[in-house]
């Protein structure tokens, strides 16, 4: 038993948990949302991004607490929703899976590392193409198909620009 | 007693508390799961839109409104009265491209004349867009899974669902889901948007659908047509959304499907990747043709007066009171002119690629312009009688 008591301080010492202000906890996601909905009409190449998908990954990891985690990634995906032509929850739900497990991998691996961070949004960003893609053919029955090379396209942008976007959001986080 | 039903209660507790992660997540996920389902009986049954959206869309809007008109009245402002290098050349230029389209005018004018008669023959209805209302894009989805646009035109300025939004180039999307100051536009390239469409030269018809890379592809053509790369795409009007002829663009490649149809990619004659205005068509008019738009009456025969060889009236086999043929001289004995510009004789066949006046060879469905522009009046005398 007090060798378990040990482990957990030791643990938290490995794997830093950080928190965030309120205003840049609610703004990035909105700013994030909003460019994300904005920048195409100018740079059409733009949606192969996902902004909202980077910030949910970057603030579950660094929280490390997956309710927290699941419910932001749920809250960003509902309001990506509502931009779209599909139902509201598709992006909710796909979200809300990569927070969940974003959240749960941040408090087992360094994230800090820019290599390591490559490699976790690409597997991030093709799980939730998969969430997604599963919940429209599975559940709304939408005739929508899988292209491999435009996803992995994706991830590797979305794996470029998360390096740079988090070592920027990196100057706001506060060690808890 | 009391140590035994307090136990069940401590084991329950230990397992929310063990496993509340788990927990949260599968009641956020059936929640939203819950939230599609209602979404699919709701838009069954009604079509209409939730009202988180309609918070959503009524939220970012406004932004985006706000910072695309700021950015043009900058941009116009530059361009108004700073950048005025080069307007008297661009002027001259321009001067001289219309003076050449006015003389391309003339001849689509010649084309339209025709087309009208061959409509007013087969009682065709026409579609006219009567009334278009311009937008400014000022959103998207942000989505490649969704490619929606947003307008700052919406239900307070006439705009309702399905409407179709073109640009001066081509075809853009149609309206999709309307609010009081703006509107989405399901642009053609989505993967859900399912637009008419029509081989100009071979006049196939498949429909127009777009992929997640944006490429748009025509669906339901059969492996055993032949489709050139280049050939024009237009709207086929089967949609009830476009009206018919609208250019959508040209077909970049064709390979041959997975199953019995091919794959046609084609590139869009509207710059979907820039698009700033657009025209939103608020009321296409569907009338035929009235006999003073066709210059009176048009019978089959006037139709085939201008496709096939001229023929004058008493030209044909004469015949005496016995009912014996009359032999009547060739045409060049006849006139004296050689036989160039005579009438044909009775021997000569009247058939379509028959020498016509002048020479020239009439084919099925390829007359001289000269001829088909300028058909004979259903009350002439050289108009042969059925």
């Amino acid at each position: 038993m007090s060798e378990l008591v040990a482990a957990h301080p030791r643990s938290r010492e490995q794997v830093e948990v950080y928190s965030f202000s309120w205003p840049v906890a609610i703004l990035t996601p909105l700013l994030a949302i909003f460019l994300q909905a904005f920048i195409p009409i100018k740079l059409r190449f733009f949606d192969v991004f996902d902004l909202p998908l980077l910030v949910t990954i970057y603030f579950a990891m660094s929280r490390r607490n997956p309710i927290t985690g699941l419910l932001q990634g749920s809250i960003i995906g509902l309001v990506q929703d509502s931009l779209t032509r599909d139902m509201i929850g598709m992006y909710g739900i796909a979200k809300t899976l990569v927070g969940f497990a974003a959240s749960q991998l941040g408090g087992k691996i360094d994230s800090d590392n820019p290599g390591s961070r490559i490699l976790i949004i690409l597997t991030f960003y093709l799980g939730h193409q998969a969430a997604y893609f599963a919940v429209a053919r599975g559940l709304v029955r939408q005739p929508i198909d899988w292209h491999w090379a435009h996803e992995l396209l994706g991830a590797v942008a979305n794996a470029l620009l998360g390096v740079v976007l988090f070592a920027v959001l990196d100057r706001f986080r506060q060690r808890a | 007693m009391g140590r035994g039903s307090s136990a069940p209660a401590i084991t329950m507790e230990s397992f929310l508390t063990r496993h509340k992660n788990l927990i949260a997540l599968a009641v956020v996920l059936a929640g939203q799961i819950i939230g599609l389902a209602m979404q699919v009986r709701v838009n069954n049954a009604q079509g209409g839109m939730s009202l988180m959206r309609m918070w959503s869309i009524s939220a970012i809007t406004p932004v985006e409104k706000g910072l695309v008109h700021g950015q043009n009245g900058v941009f116009s402002g530059w361009s108004n009265y700073f950048y005025l290098r080069g307007v008297r050349k661009e002027n001259r230029q321009l001067r001289e491209q219309i003076e050449q389209m006015r003389l391309q005018n003339v001849r689509v004018e010649q084309d339209a004349l025709q087309a009208r008669r061959l409509q007013a023959l087969f009682d065709f209805k026409e579609q006219f867009i009567s009334q278009t209302l311009p937008a400014q894009v000022i959103g998207s989805s942000g989505s490649d899974q969704s490619r929606i646009i947003y307008l700052d035109k919406g239900s307070d300025d006439g705009v309702k669902s399905d409407m179709a939004v073109i640009s001066p180039d081509g075809i853009v999307g149609k309206v999709l889901r309307v609010l009081p100051t703006t509107c989405q536009v399901l642009v053609i390239d989505d993967q859900l948007s399912g637009v008419g469409a029509t081989l100009e030269k071979t006049r196939l018809q498949g429909i127009l659908a777009g992929t997640p890379s944006g490429t748009l592809i025509i669906k339901y053509i059969m492996k055993d047509e032949k489709v050139e790369p280049g050939e024009t795409v237009v709207t086929s009007g089967g949609d009830r959304i476009f009206p018919k002829g609208l250019a959508i663009g040209r077909v970049k490649d064709v390979t041959p499907g997975k199953d019995m149809f091919l794959n046609i990619r084609v590139t869009p004659a509207a710059n979907l990747s820039e698009l700033e205005e657009v025209l939103v068509v608020t009321r296409i008019v569907e009338r035929e043709r009235t006999n003073e738009e066709t210059n009176g009456p048009v019978k089959a025969a006037d139709i085939l007066a201008a496709r096939l060889p001229t023929v004058q009236p008493g030209s044909g086999p004469k015949f005496d009171a016995n009912g014996n043929l009359i032999k009547t001289p060739p045409p060049a004995a006849a006139n004296g002119t050689g036989g160039a510009g005579g009438n044909a004789s009775s021997t000569t066949p009247k058939t379509p690629g028959a020498t016509k006046p002048g020479g020239t060879q009439a084919t099925p469905g390829t007359a001289p312009k000269s001829a088909l522009a300028k058909p004979k009046p259903a009350n002439s005398a050289e108009a042969p009688q059925p």
